[in-house]
């Protein structure tokens, strides 16, 4: 929803004094709305500027943007000249760690067993995703209401940190994707990460458990579409 | 079929939900004069401090600001990209290195996010949307530059 979302705040702040340029993902949603001036790049959702650490790319596009602003007359969408697109149906192959404590859910265990790639991914960026509701020290502690609601509990009984499933959920990804980061020796393609965590790791499994209990369940799990990607599952999310 | 093609297909046609005024375009400064700011929809928080599902506010973070996670709630689209570099959303690097080669004239001291999967659009455009024009006029902005996810 976001091209839809910045079309129409880019009419807000220009009728608010403010010269505007909107980057656009999604062509047809910024049509709908017309904002004062967008640039339609066919990018991968969620890299509007194409492609992570390509400073001239990223450059080039903040040079037609801008650009946009020596125009006058009625506004306009322009299309960028390169296309990028996601590679979902190719997971990232990353190895993933053995099994080390058979005491522990197969989740967690995997889940400690990739903080040295998560740490390395750390020390190399500075900074880290994971921390919406959990760090990554309590994300294994927190990932038991997970396990309790796939082995059968209501989620509505089940205390869980933060209060929402969802967000403790994009935590758990992120700590993924940063490991992924630090198993492979470059950023991948977008959505590689997305795939390799949700059809090949351990937890992945999990959240697709999580998924199928909650899908169908009374009262109505909110924000379902906010667990996992229409992209990994075969129901219609929306 | 690409992911990002079945979600542009499956939300393409969303409608407005609202009547858009015709809009006149602000005439922006020459660039090399010009304060820009960044403003984005990809709910950047600082750490612990989630959005809310449905929110219409902004957050503001300094020019500085370093660490900011991209929290917005919706899992459709890649992440990776932004965790591993945070300009392919929030071109922060790219715009002090514009200002620091005179392209542009000084990058503004805040920056804005919104969450940006909320669907309805009017208290964007008739509440915090100029209230966030206000506070970047008072910033001395003249050119906001806008992102989505």
């Amino acid at each position: 929803m976001c091209s839809r979302t910045v079309s129409a705040l880019a009419r807000a702040l220009e009728a608010g004094g403010i010269a505007t340029v909107a980057l656009i993902s999604i062509r047809q949603q910024a049509e709908t709305i017309g904002p004062p001036r967008g640039l339609h790049c066919a990018f991968p959702l969620g890299r509007p500027l194409g492609r992570p650490d390509d400073h001239a790319l990223q450059r080039r596009v903040l040079d037609a943007a801008f650009g946009l602003l020596e125009r006058s007359g009625d506004p306009v969408i322009v299309d960028f000249d390169e296309e990028i697109r996601d590679e979902v149906e190719t997971p990232l192959a990353c190895p993933l760690p053995p099994r080390s404590d058979a005491n522990e859910h197969p989740a967690i265990d995997e889940v400690r067993g990739l903080r040295p790639a998560y740490d390395r991914t750390y020390e190399r960026l500075g900074s880290t995703q994971v921390g919406r509701v959990v760090d990554a020290d309590g994300l294994p502690e927190a990932m038991g209401a997970l396990v309790r609601v796939a082995d059968g509990a209501g989620w509505g009984d089940v205390e869980v940190v933060g209060g929402d499933f969802p967000t403790l959920l994009q935590d758990l990804r992120a700590y993924y994707e940063e490991a992924a980061l630090g198993l492979s020796d470059h950023v991948p393609a977008a959505r590689k990460a997305e795939s390799w965590f949700f059809q090949k790791t351990r937890a992945g499994a999990l959240v697709h458990a999580f998924f199928d209990r909650v899908k169908d369940s009374e009262p109505a799990f909110p924000g379902l579409y906010y667990v996992i990607p229409a992209s990994q599952v075969s129901d219609r999310l929306f | 079929m690409s992911a990002d093609a079945m979600i542009r297909e499956r939300v393409g046609g969303t409608p407005a939900g609202f009547d858009f005024e015709p809009i006149e375009l602000v005439e922006a400064p020459k660039l090399s004069k010009a304060t820009v700011a960044i403003v984005t929809t990809a709910g950047l928080a600082r750490p612990g401090e989630p959005w809310a599902d449905g929110s219409h506010a902004f957050r503001l973070f300094e020019r500085d600001t370093e660490g900011l996670i991209l929290a917005h709630n919706s899992t459709n689209f890649d992440r990776t990209g932004y965790a591993a570099d945070r300009n392919v959303v929030y071109p922060i690097d790219r715009l002090v290195e514009m200002e620091a080669e005179g392209v542009i004239g000084r990058v503004a001291p805040r920056h804005a996010s919104f969450l940006g999967s909320t669907f309805e659009l009017s208290t964007f455009v008739l509440d915090t949307g100029p209230r966030l024009a206000k506070i970047l006029r008072e910033d001395g902005v003249d050119i906001a530059i806008l992102t989505p996810v």
